[in-house]
Formats: C-alpha cells, structure tokens, sequence
C-alpha cells in the first residue's frame, strides 16, 4: 500500500508558517477529510518544540524525524537562518527526505533573496509552489 | 534554439548567483551616499539616523547568512557563539570588503561583548561627518549587516558602530561592539563540551 500522507510545511521568523503544500498526488489521495487535516496541523506544531530542543544539538541542517504520533512522522530541516522545514509522513526513507530537503532549499533560497521576501510573511509565489510539487513528485514517486 | 533571456524568467527558474560580482566604489558610494541621505530625511535626531541604517542592513545581514552559508559550508549551520563570530570575521567580511576583518576581540570588561574592528571600511571613504552630528558612524549600516546576520543565526544582539581612535594612526578605526542577550550566554554555557 502505497502512502498517502505527505504535507510540507515551512516555519519563518518567530513560528510564523509561511508557506504549506499537500503533497500527495491527486486520486491517491482519495477523499480527505477535516478531521485529518487538523490532527495533522496538530502534530506539524507539537513537532515545532521537537525541532526547537534538537536544532541546537546538531550542526547539521537536516535533522532526520524529529517527531513521531501513532504511524505519523515529522522530519525537519533547518535553514542558516533557522526556517524550518517540516515533513509531515507515513514512513518515507530518510534519504529521499534529505534529498527533497535539498533540492526545496536551494529553489527557497531564490526566494528569499527577493528583496520583497520577510521571514514573517506567506511565500505567495506561485512558480515555487509548483516547483517544490515537481521536487517532491521526482524524489516520492512510490 | 534561442534561449529565453533571464530577465524574463521568474526568480525561481533564474541560476542563483555565483557571487563573484564586484561593483565599482563609485557606484557604491553613490548609492550609499542616497541611502543615508534618504534616511537624513525620515529621522529628527542621530540615534534614529543611526537605527535606520541599523535597520537597512539587517535584511542584507539575514540573507547574506543563508546564501553564504549555502555557498561555503553545504548544509552545516553554526550553533557555537564563537564559530558565528569566526563566520562573521572571516567569510561575511570577505564578501563583503574583499578581506578578513582585522580585528576579533572579547571586551575585557564583560563576557557578552564581543568586537570586531577594521580600519577604512570603504562604506566610509567618502564620508565626513559634520561637527554637530557628534558620533555619527555611517558603519551602523554595516552593524545592522552583522547584526542581521548574528540573530538569524539565533544569537540576537545589540550591534553598534563606534569610531575609535588609534595612537599613531591619522584615522579612527571603526569598531563594530556586540553585546549579546543574556539568552544566548545562557545556552551557551549549556552547550559547553
């Protein structure tokens, strides 16, 4: 069985989300609903103080799970500038998961030199989102 | 096939720069004298001035921590005060002026103050400041940078740019003064080996 819970998350300045993608492709996902969609806002934000503890005890940007809730898991990565990536899943290797951190790092990067870019306001741009789609469909096909 | 030209493509599709771009001080200095002149404008008395420029430089400070850090330590953050300030001596410095800051030091009177001082930063070449502007040092902009730079990476800081003078020397060198929240001497003792 294939999965089927994918959610990226970036976390800016002072906690402020700035940027969320469901990620799982259309079709498999089949039909969601609320209720899901909040518990797995739940666990996205009681991972943030996982991420918190553990991004002073490793130099490495990515941290690998941080968080687990039942057959949930939180992977972060952590940005020079402390923006957090977060990985909501069911289970992804962890090589695929640093890889798509990676490549997502470097396009968000062409982001954030935008002088209109503030750690503490949405990432709107559309181009992004879709790239970040692409990278995640070329490093998750399952 | 013609390729389409850059300027045309979003952001997301341009190459991120190499960052060997060099600029002409003329240019520089020409911009730089607007800014502060601009900034002149908006404000009623020097700390303000100083702020402003102090503010300028931070978003350049925040970005230049990430790309820097992309570029030359893959994807290693920094989480020790003192490999910060070795960032901020040596690659942010070099970035910036083309060489190593001259000087790194801890204040001998408090643990939480840090230096880093550098004669003739070019942001200063062509500046003279006017009697009644009293301290006024056009650095701040270049403190707002370190200091951009310095809370990014999770260490916040009161950052300001001091002239001090030099026995022997004609010029003042520019000192750029740290001090660090309390915060920050806490998990860094935590941290300690």
């Amino acid at each position: 069985m294939s999965s089927t819970v994918l959610t990226f998350v970036i976390v800016g300045l002072d906690d402020h989300p700035i940027f969320e993608a469901d990620l799982v492709l259309r079709g498999e996902a089949g039909s969601r609903d609320d209720r899901t969609q909040y518990l797995h806002q739940f666990v996205l934000h009681a991972a943030l103080d996982a991420v918190e503890d553990q991004q002073w005890q490793s130099t490495n940007m990515n941290l690998g799970v941080v968080d687990k809730f039942n057959n949930l898991q939180v992977s972060a990565f952590v940005t020079a500038a402390q923006i957090k990536f977060l990985l909501l899943h069911d289970g992804r290797s962890d090589d695929s998961i640093r890889q798509f951190f990676r490549d997502v790092h470097e396009v968000f990067l062409k982001v954030m030199m935008n002088p209109f870019f503030s750690p503490k306001a949405p990432v709107k741009s559309n181009a992004f989102h879709q790239r970040v789609r692409a990278i995640s469909r070329s490093h998750f096909r399952s | 096939m013609f390729s389409t030209p850059l300027y045309k493509l979003s952001i997301i599709d341009r190459p991120l720069a190499k960052g060997k771009g060099e600029v002409s001080l003329s240019a520089f200095s020409f911009l730089f004298s607007e800014m502060v002149q601009y900034c002149q404008t908006r404000v009623s008395n020097i700390g303000e001035l100083e702020r402003r420029l102090e503010d300028t430089g931070f978003g350049v400070g925040l970005r230049l921590l990430e790309i820097l850090s992309f570029r030359e330590k893959g994807s290693k953050r920094d989480i020790r005060l003192l490999d910060v300030l070795k960032f901020v001596h040596t690659s942010l410095w070099k970035y910036l002026f083309g060489h190593h800051a001259r000087d790194l030091e801890q204040s001998n009177t408090a643990e939480d103050e840090y230096m880093i001082s550098d004669y003739d930063l070019f942001v200063n070449k062509f500046i003279s400041v006017p009697k009644d502007m009293g301290q006024l040092n056009c650095a701040a902009f270049v403190a707002g940078i370190v200091k951009g730079a310095l809370e990014g990476a999770g260490f916040p800081a009161r950052v300001t740019a001091h002239f001090v003078p030099v026995k022997g020397q004609p010029k003042p060198k520019t000192t750029i003064l740290m001090k660090f929240d309390a915060a920050v001497l806490a998990r860094e003792h935590r941290l300690l080996p």
